[in-house]
């Protein structure tokens, strides 16, 4: 690696274009967006203006976050994100253990098959699920045939979840398909060899040996389900709101942006938390990284 | 355990197991299809989920629907920009990086981190804030097209180019800085150095990083939703827009068309990444 003093010129044309470009179109915006969050709207002659604001240097947003109806949202949240989460870990783990031991011509074709999905618009394959799952839709006439439903399966928390499973379930895979992949299966023989079950092999050997690859895919369907407020307001109903919907409206018809600010930042500082639990976890289980 | 075997059957031959293939099938119906439905029905007479005859009407009035057919050329337009800008800071971020010691280099990679990693709807909400309260949300909406959408694009090199960066950075590790030596020596300048050694090298990244790039930008609701002004719509957010729309035809056909582009340009940065990889020790 050369030290930048030697070649400034070169240093900095390689540098600033990106740099500058997140300083002033990212860093900036997210300040401006944690001033916000101190801020209440400013009352000019007696009326609450619906554009300024005034700085007011006081936790009263993150007061009115910490009320007991935003709770509800950002518990919900949690709730969702990691009961998806731990549905996507109990599929993705048998389909990447799965992936890995196939010959190897058909890995990349069948992995590719998995995440060729996620690639296609997240709102698109929402409106997809939305036309299966509806009322007159695919599934309840499939259930019709044999004289079932039809059932009611959009707008609920079901749908929610199932949602979130259909849009961050190769984010799971990925991860685990390559930690497995990097598996010595020299390992698995041998306890297998020396009278380990299935079952004991993959609990105390398998499992241990692909922990990072674990907790890589929870931390990266974890945190986007977090966030999402686009699967709970097609697909949920009444009391599927989370705290993603809770900012967007707050941006929108409720229009009170200060507010909107503040529960951004608690759900970026949840998000934080997690990535941080990810990195405690990772420390641990450095020793098992192969 | 070695029970129920067939000959040539190992203990390791998990891929085989016949709940491993149904645990396979399963997930794949459940990820192919809705999408399968939708692209089916798109090709459907009838505007009920129920199926009539087969048509291209639909297309043909997609294209003739000047709503969905600005929404669409808007998506291409933001996503084509966007990927030129973003493939730039990205390739040139990754060599950076990749070439410099400097201080707080820590700091600059948790930094170019942060868009990947911050939820979408903050950064959403952030642009949102910050285009009106600079004046560009409203600013915009004069200018000619495609400039019009110029804080969208905006918005989505800031998240994409970073992607671009670590897919760049990936390969880099693989380079062998004695080419970089050698061409020196022999009199390139860096300039030179730069276009005729590093560049090269680095090409089945640097389209597998635009074509990611490309592909983020399409798939981008969120922050379009959040950082687009009056009169500047794209695909999705026209999607949004028309959820509850009784009759699905028309965006089904649109979806289809975008569903194709994304798929074909999944499968080309797939290919040139690919052999790429083996180079870099991954």
């Amino acid at each position: 690696m050369d030290n930048w003093k030697d070649y400034r010129k070169v240093f900095f044309t390689l540098v600033s274009p990106g740099s500058l470009w997140l300083v002033v179109f990212f860093l900036i915006p997210m300040a401006f967006l944690f001033v916000l969050s101190f801020s209440e709207k400013a009352t000019i002659d007696g009326v609450i203006s619906a554009t300024e604001y005034n700085y007011v240097s006081t936790f009263s947003n993150y007061m009115d976050a910490a009320g007991w109806n935003y709770l509800v949202l950002l518990w919900r949240a949690v709730l969702w994100s990691a009961i998806a989460t731990f549905i996507c870990l109990i599929l993705a783990y048998p389909l990447a253990f799965g992936i890995s031991f196939a010959p190897q011509k058909w890995r990349p074709l069948l992995l590719l098959l998995l995440i060729l999905p996620f690639w296609i618009n997240l709102l698109i394959r929402t409106y997809a699920l939305m036309q299966v799952l509806r009322t007159q839709g695919l599934l309840n006439q499939f259930l019709g045939i044999f004289g079932i439903g039809p059932f009611e399966m959009l707008y609920n928390s079901g749908a929610v979840i199932l949602g979130l499973i259909y849009c961050y379930l190769p984010f799971m895979v990925l991860p685990l398909y390559s930690t497995v992949e990097r598996l010595d299966k020299s390992y698995l023989e041998a306890s297998l060899d020396l009278g380990a079950t299935q079952a004991t092999t993959f609990w105390r050997v398998t499992l241990p040996l692909t922990m990072p690859g674990v907790i890589t895919g929870i931390i990266l369907v974890f945190i986007p389900c977090l966030g999402s407020f686009l699967t709970s307001d097609l697909l949920g109903g009444p009391n599927s709101w989370t705290i993603g919907n809770a900012i967007q409206n707050q941006f929108g018809s409720a229009n009170n942006w200060p507010f909107g600010a503040a529960l951004s930042f608690i759900l970026m500082f949840a998000t934080f938390l997690a990535m941080y639990a990810r990195h405690l976890f990772a420390l641990r289980s450095k020793g098992v990284d192969a | 355990m070695a029970k129920q075997l067939k000959p040539g059957q190992g203990p390791l031959d998990y891929s085989s197991r016949w709940w491993m293939k149904a645990t396979f099938i399963l997930v794949s119906a459940f990820l192919y299809i809705p999408i399968a439905t939708l692209i089916a029905f798109s090709f459907n007479s009838s505007k009920y989920s129920v199926w009539k005859s087969f048509t291209l009407e639909n297309y043909v009035n997609a294209w003739h629907n000047d709503v969905i057919f600005f929404a669409l050329s808007n998506s291409l337009a933001i996503a084509f920009i966007s990927t030129l800008f973003s493939t730039i800071f990205g390739v040139t971020t990754a060599i950076a990086l990749w070439r410099f010691r400097f201080p707080a280099r820590v700091g600059f990679e948790i930094f170019l981190g942060m868009p990947i990693v911050v939820p979408e709807i903050c950064m959403g909400v952030a642009m949102a804030l910050f285009f009106s309260q600079t004046g560009l949300m409203l600013a915009v909406r004069d200018l000619v097209w495609p400039l019009n959408l110029s804080n969208i694009i905006i918005a989505h090199i800031a998240f994409s180019f970073p992607f671009v960066a670590v897919v760049v950075r990936a390969r880099l590790v693989g380079f062998n800085r004695q080419l970089e030596e050698a061409s020196k020596d022999l009199g390139a300048t860096e300039w030179q150095t730069f276009w005729n050694v590093i560049i090269p090298f680095l090409m089945p990244s640097i389209v597998a990083g635009g074509l990611l790039a490309f592909t983020l930008s399409l798939d981008d609701f969120v922050i379009t939703f959040f950082s687009s002004g009056p009169g500047s719509t794209t695909f999705p957010v026209k999607i949004y827009s028309m959820v509850k729309n009784p009759d699905p035809r028309q965006i089904n056909a649109a979806s289809t068309v975008l569903i194709i582009i994304t798929v074909l340009a999944t499968v080309l940065a797939t290919k040139f990444q690919s052999p790429g990889k083996s180079g870099t020790g991954h």
